[in-house]
C-alpha cells in the first residue's frame, strides 16, 4: 500500500507540476485556476488573460498556470511549488485559495501574490476583483421586464460574500422594476458541474421559473433555456455561440488589462500589495451584446449600464433592507465595499434560507 | 403538483442515472472477472471527447457514439495490456487510467472547447408512449433505452449463460479456473474491454445528451459515483440499477426541495444523493452470505499463469 501511495503522490506531483525551464532575465508570471483553462468560463477567462499577458509583453515575461486546483489544502501544496519554482508573481484566481495564499505567502515574502476575489491581505499580497454586481443589477432589470411568470430561477456555487453579492444585485435590480419579483435559489455546491448545473436548471424552470441567471461556470443551463424556448443570462464569457436563442446578455470577465497592468508593475519595480476592485467603467467587465430582447428592453439596459459606468447609479444604494426588514442603510446612502465584501444577508424579497 | 412537472422530474431523474449505470455495469462485469479497474472517470472523459469530437465533425451523432465505445475501449485495452500481460498492480494502473484520460482529454478536446453540440434527439415508441403517466418511459433517447438493454442483457449473460459462468469463476478463483483449462487472461481482457466501452458509452451521454458541449473535467466525478455504486451493490446488475435510479433520483429531488424553499442547509441536502444510496444499499445487502457469494474473490489480484 505504501508504494501506491509513493506512486500515486509521484503522478499527482507530476500532473501538477509544471515546467520550470527558465530563461534568464525574464519575469515569471503564474496562474493558478480552479477549473480547467479551458472550462468556456470564469477559468478561461483568467487563461485569456495571462495568454493577453503573454501576447503583450513578449519576451520580458514567461507565463504558467496551473489549473483544476481544489480549494483546500490542495491549493497551498500547488501554491507553494509555484513559488519554489522560480515564479515572481503568482495570480490566485479563486475565492477559495484565499487562506492558503495568505500563508504560502508568508513563507516566500520575495514573491508577489495576486488573489482574486477575496479581502484578506498583507505586505506581499494584494486582492484584485471586478464588480460584477453590476452587471447582475443589470441582468435583473432585465429579468424583471421578460419574465411572464415574475419568477427567475438562479443557480448557485458556495455561499461566499461575492455570490451573495450578486444574488442580492440581481433582485435590487429586478425589485426597481416589480417590486413582488420571485427568486428561486439553488445551491450545487460546485463551480463546475455541467450536468448538475442543467438538472438545477431543468428543476427551477419546472417549478415555473422562465428565466434562469447563475453563479456556476458552465453553459449548460443556458442550453437547457434554449431546449425550454426559455432565456437566461451568461456568465464569466460570451455564452452565445451555446444558446443563441436562449442567451439576453453575459457578464463577461477580462482581466487582460488588469494582468498586463500588474505583471508590468513587477516588470519596473512600482508593485505593492493593492486592494482593487474595479468595475464596467474601467472594463474589467463588459456586457455581452443585448440579444433576444425588444428594442426598448435593450434601450433601457444601456442606459442603466451609462448609469453605473458614470457613477450616478449605484446598485447598492438604499434604503435596503434584510429578509427580516431591519434596514441595512437608509435613503440616500449607498453600501461600502467593506459591507460589500463581507455581505452574508439577503435583501427582503428573497424566499430562501442563506446557507451559513 | 402538475402531472407536467411530476413527469419533467422523472424525465430528468432518468437522465442523471442513465451515465451512471452505463458506467456501473461496464465496471460490474469488469469486476466479476477478478479485475479492478479505477480508471472509469478517464475512460469516461475519453468517451465524452472522442463522442463529441467525431458527432461534431462528421455531423452524425451515431458515429459520435460508436467513436466514444472504441475511445473507452482503447483505454481500456491500454489498462488490460499494462495489468493483465505485464501484470502491473491494478489500484495504481487504475488511479493512473484516471489522471492519463482526464488529461489527454483535455488535450484533444482543446479545440471543442466552446463549441455547441447538436444534442441526441428522443425517440417516441408508437402507441406506448400515449399512456398516461408511464408514457414517458417509452418518450427517451436511444442511449437510455440501450443502457436499460445493457442491463438486461449484462443480468441474463453473467446468471444464466456458460459464459457467464466462466467469467464469473475467473473472477473467483483464476487458479481453479486457469486448471480447468479456461484461459483468465483472455476472459479478463474481454471483461476489461466491455467495462471500456460501457465507460466510453456513458461519457457520450454527458456530452452528447445529458449536455450538449464538451468542457474538459466535465465528467466530475461521476465515474467515482459508478465504482461505488458497484459495491454498494453488491456485484448484481439489478440492485446497481437501482442504485443509480436512487442516486440520480435523490440528487434531483433535492434540487427541486432547494428551489422550493424547503429550509433545510443546501450542504446537507447536496450530501442527501450518496447518504441515502449508501443507507438503502447497505440495508439491502444485509444478508452477508448473500454479499459474500456475490463479491469476486479475486477480486484485484494479478494472474501469472505458472504453466
Amino acid at each position: 500500500m505504501k508504494k501506491i501511495l509513493t506512486a500515486a503522490t509521484a503522478i499527482v506531483a507530476l500532473a501538477v507540476g509544471i515546467g520550470s525551464a527558465e530563461a534568464a532575465g525574464k519575469l515569471k508570471a503564474c496562474w493558478m485556476y480552479v477549473g480547467p483553462h479551458s472550462d468556456g468560463g470564469y477559468s478561461e477567462g483568467h487563461d485569456v488573460g495571462r495568454q493577453m499577458v503573454e501576447k503583450e509583453l513578449g519576451d520580458k515575461v514567461e507565463t504558467s498556470y496551473v489549473e483544476s486546483i481544489a480549494e483546500g489544502p490542495d491549493a497551498e501544496r500547488a501554491l507553494e511549488r509555484l513559488a519554489r519554482s522560480g515564479c515572481e508573481i503568482i495570480f490566485s484566481t479563486s475565492f477559495g485559495f484565499m487562506d492558503a495564499t495568505i500563508k504560502v505567502a508568508a513563507k516566500f515574502p520575495k514573491v508577489k501574490f495576486e488573489h482574486a476575489t477575496g479581502f484578506k491581505t498583507s505586505e506581499n499580497v494584494g486582492t484584485y476583483n471586478a464588480r460584477f454586481y453590476e452587471g447582475r443589477y443589470i441582468a435583473g432589470q432585465i429579468a424583471a421586464k421578460q419574465s411572464k411568470s415574475g419568477v427567475s430561477g438562479y443557480i448557485v456555487s458556495f455561499p461566499i460574500p461575492e455570490v451573495v453579492m450578486g444574488i442580492n444585485a440581481y433582485m435590487l435590480g429586478a425589485q426597481s422594476i416589480n417590486p413582488d419579483f420571485k427568486l428561486k435559489i439553488v445551491w450545487v455546491n460546485s463551480w463546475f458541474d455541467p450536468a448538475k448545473e442543467a438538472d438545477a436548471a431543468k428543476a427551477l424552470f419546472d417549478q415555473g421559473a422562465d428565466i434562469i441567471a447563475q453563479h456556476t461556470d458552465s453553459p449548460a443551463p443556458l442550453q437547457i433555456a434554449q431546449e425550454r424556448g426559455l432565456h437566461g443570462f451568461g456568465q464569466a464569457h460570451n455564452m452565445y455561440d451555446f444558446a443563441p436563442k436562449a442567451q439576453y446578455t453575459a457578464i463577461i470577465d477580462t482581466w487582460g488589462p488588469y494582468y498586463v497592468k500588474r505583471v508590468n508593475a513587477v516588470l519596473d519595480g512600482t508593485w505593492k500589495a493593492e486592494q482593487i476592485w474595479d468595475g464596467l467603467k474601467d472594463g474589467i467587465l463588459h456586457m455581452a451584446d443585448y440579444t433576444n430582447l425588444p428594442d426598448d428592453v435593450v434601450a433601457s439596459a444601456k442606459k442603466t449600464q451609462a448609469e453605473i459606468e458614470a457613477g450616478t447609479l449605484l446598485p447598492f444604494k438604499g434604503p435596503i433592507f434584510k429578509q427580516d426588514g431591519t434596514e441595512v442603510i437608509g435613503a440616500g446612502k449607498s453600501l461600502d465595499d467593506g459591507t460589500l465584501l463581507s455581505m452574508n444577508w439577503y435583501v427582503k424579497g428573497i424566499d430562501d434560507k442563506l446557507p451559513q | 403538483m402538475t402531472a407536467l412537472m411530476l413527469e419533467g422530474i422523472l424525465l430528468t431523474i432518468i437522465t442523471a442515472a442513465t451515465p451512471l449505470l452505463f458506467a456501473s455495469i461496464g465496471e460490474l462485469v469488469t469486476e466479476r472477472s477478478g479485475v479492478l479497474n479505477l480508471g472509469v472517470e478517464g475512460m469516461m472523459a475519453m468517451g465524452a471527447v472522442i463522442g463529441f469530437a467525431v458527432a461534431h465533425s462528421t455531423g452524425n451523432i451515431a458515429l459520435g457514439v460508436v467513436g466514444a465505445i472504441f475511445a473507452g475501449m482503447a483505454m481500456a485495452a491500454l489498462f488490460g495490456v499494462v495489468t493483465l500481460i505485464f501484470v502491473a498492480n491494478q489500484v495504481a494502473s487504475g488511479l493512473a487510467l484516471t489522471l492519463f484520460g482526464l488529461g489527454l482529454s483535455g488535450l484533444i478536446g482543446d479545440a471543442f472547447v466552446g463549441v455547441p453540440g447538436a444534442g441526441l434527439a428522443r425517440v417516441s415508441i408508437p402507441g406506448l408512449s400515449d399512456l398516461p403517466v408511464i408514457g414517458l418511459l417509452f418518450r427517451l433517447d436511444p442511449l437510455t433505452y440501450l443502457a436499460v438493454a445493457i442491463t438486461i442483457a449484462v443480468s441474463w449473460f453473467l446468471f444464466r449463460t456458460r459464459g457467464g459462468l466462466i467469467l464469473r469463476a475467473v473472477g473467483d478463483s483464476h487458479v481453479s479456473a486457469h486448471a480447468l483449462g479456461y484461459s483468465v487472461i483472455r476472459v479478463r481482457f474481454m471483461a476489461v474491454l466491455f467495462g471500456g466501452a460501457c465507460s466510453g458509452l456513458a461519457g457520450a451521454y454527458l456530452s452528447l445528451v445529458y449536455t450538449p458541449q464538451w468542457t474538459q473535467a466535465m465528467t466530475a466525478g461521476r465515474g467515482w459515483i459508478a465504482l461505488a455504486l458497484v459495491v454498494f451493490g453488491t456485484w448484481l446488475p439489478g440492485r446497481v440499477a437501482v442504485g443509480a435510479l436512487l442516486f440520480g433520483g435523490v440528487s434531483i429531488l433535492q434540487l427541486h426541495a432547494q428551489a422550493l424553499g424547503v429550509g433545510v442547509p443546501s450542504q446537507f441536502l447536496s450530501a442527501l444523493p450518496y447518504l441515502t444510496t449508501v443507507i438503502v444499499l447497505v440495508i439491502i445487502s444485509r444478508n452477508r452470505a448473500l454479499v459474500r457469494a456475490n463479491t469476486p474473490a479475486a477480486l484485484g489480484q494479478s494472474f501469472v499463469p505458472d504453466r
